[in-house]
């Protein structure tokens, strides 16, 4: 089942504009349940093609479809963000309470959910985000990564089907990233809600089922981290860098050695280095 | 410096006063004022200080918190008392200094104004020092809700606020950073006479301005993107429910009322 599906969606900011478009007919399909990193450089339009995920932006040409429901039709607005829930890149200009369990249950609350409801899925989101304990806690006095998995429930509250994160970990500090990565692939795996995560760190999608990486508006890779990784040179070539592991492997491939270029993570990495020099 | 501002600041607490409904909490507090105004004499002024007493001890508010909610306003209060002081004519003729005179009723005058805008700040300062913003803008909300025939924007309103109050954090927050980078640049903001001052603060306001505007833009489209659409059809987590507590509290409001009416009319 598609869950997203886009075709020849082209963005430009002004309808006047001549000029480039930020996004140049994209195709793109998502399998529901499946976790698929967005990778790209800055100005490559990610963002954009989040922000059309849910209608905050209406595509200038093409179709954007969520789960069978076209973006443009304004009346089915809310369902589409029923379905379709964004946590954005700042977790500071997203939170709206001064207490954590009433900025989760501003979402419910929107979405006229009876009030006995929106307790119990506030209090399980709050559970699924590891942050049930500071439910009573004002959102200002927690760290970045606790606003930002804070953020990440408020959104879980509204029981969406796919979770659109555009750049969630760009303001925080190592470990703040390390919980909301991991939460978010809990997510995905226990609760079955398809995440597009968007991103520029190349670490971040080494989990994702699926990889898509983005230059000037178009899509220039799509597979497997595994997949996509190993193509070194045409990543390096739009900008981006691969992951530590990889950039290894590949220097010392160029250095004459016989390794594996899709050995992610650092323990297959280690284990590769292990076979060769031991 | 700006760590010390209290306004809409909130002690989280579970006494009787915390868990009084809003609209009980902000009909008491308009109730308060107007006793206060009505209050003309010393014995009406003790009936008012021993409600305000007993609520602040109910609330286990801290003397500390409410002396510190004062303290902005003591230039206020000394102002006003010295005027009421300075201005006010009568029989008793005290001390009489070129040509200032001060009589007797003068002194009486400036100290229960000063008084009374003490008593007038320590109440407001009881209602947000126990009761959530949030919880405020609610009940705030729901009694101004009639208003919604006459096209008043009730809900608008409310969210605003609660949004206003939620960010005042955040932007000292901000605050403090830009002030912090312009001091790194060699700005001075401590130094020199109160316009060189108020003129330092301008290239503080710019940045903040415009870091405030990018933020309500984030803000408007992750509450689109949670489904905001206005008042209609919206439910809540927390529904207000008027307890029995409430209706005894409101009862003591109107009983006091009454008193002090009857002080009034007695003369004393």
């Amino acid at each position: 089942m598609k869950i997203i599906r886009t075709e020849k969606l082209t963005f430009r900011y002004d309808a006047e504009d001549k000029g480039e478009p930020i996004l140049k007919s994209l195709d793109l399909e998502i399998e529901e349940g499946t976790f698929v990193a967005v990778l790209g450089h800055n100005g490559s339009g990610k963002s954009t093609l989040a922000k059309h995920m849910n209608g905050i932006l209406l595509p200038s040409g093409g179709k954007v479809w969520i789960d069978g429901m076209d973006t443009a039709e304004e009346d089915r607005l809310l369902d589409i963000r029923r379905t379709v829930g964004m946590v954005f890149q700042n977790p500071d200009n997203q939170i709206v309470a001064n207490v954590v369990e009433d900025d989760v249950a501003f979402g419910p609350e929107n979405m006229g959910v009876p009030s006995p409801e929106i307790r119990i899925r506030v209090d399980e989101a709050l559970k699924d985000v590891g942050m049930y304990e500071y439910r009573t806690h004002a959102p200002h006095l927690l760290s970045g990564g606790q606003k930002q998995r804070v953020a990440i429930a408020g959104i879980v509250a509204m029981r969406p089907r796919c979770i659109v994160l555009d750049e969630p970990t760009a303001m925080l500090d190592p470990s703040g990233r390390r919980d909301v990565l991991e939460t978010v692939h809990r997510l995905n795996r226990e609760h079955g809600i398809t995440v597009l995560l968007i991103t520029h760190h190349m670490d971040e999608c080494i989990g994702a089922d699926r990889l898509i990486v983005m230059s000037d508006g178009q899509i220039i890779a799509d597979g497997t981290p595994r997949e996509v990784f190993p193509r070194v040179e045409m990543l390096r070539g739009s900008g981006l860098d691969v992951p530590a592991t990889v950039g290894l492997m590949f220097e010392l491939r160029k250095a004459g050695f016989d390794l594996p270029l899709d050995a992610l993570s650092v323990e297959e990495c280690a284990e590769a280095l292990y076979r060769v020099f031991a | 410096m700006l760590k010390d501002i209290t306004l809409g600041q909130f002690f989280p607490g579970t006494t009787v006063v915390h868990r009084l409904d809003p609209r009980t909490k902000l009909i008491l507090t308009v109730l308060y004022i107007v006793l206060l105004f009505i209050a003309v004499s010393w014995a009406s002024y003790g009936v008012v200080f021993l409600f305000l007493v007993c609520s602040i001890c109910l609330s286990r508010i801290r003397l500390k918190a409410i002396l510190s909610g004062l303290k902005p306003l003591v230039i206020l209060i000394l102002i006003t008392g010295l005027l009421n002081l300075f201005y006010t004519r009568g029989e008793h003729l005290l001390f009489r200094v070129w040509k200032i005179s001060v009589y007797w009723e003068g002194v009486r005058t400036a100290v229960l104004m000063a008084l009374r805008i003490m008593l007038l700040i320590t109440g407001t300062l009881l209602l947000t020092y126990t009761t959530s913003p949030i919880q405020l803008t609610d009940g705030l909300e729901k009694l101004l809700n009639p208003l919604k025939k006459l096209r008043v924007p009730v809900h608008e309103l409310s969210m605003m606020m609660s949004i206003a109050l939620r960010f005042i954090p955040t932007l000292i927050e901000e605050t403090d950073k830009i002030m912090n980078a312009q001091k790194a640049r060699g700005a001075e903001f401590d130094t020199g006479n109160i316009f060189q001052k108020a003129k330092a603060m301008l290239p503080l306001l710019v940045p903040l301005f415009i870091s405030a505007f990018r933020r309500a833009d984030e803000l408007a489209t992750a509450m689109e993107s949670r489904c905001y659409h206005g008042g209609e059809g919206r439910t809540k987590l927390k529904v207000l429910r008027m307890e029995r507590r409430d209706w005894i509290a409101l009862t003591v409001g109107v009983l006091l009322l009454v008193l002090v009416i009857l002080l009034r009319r007695l003369g004393l």
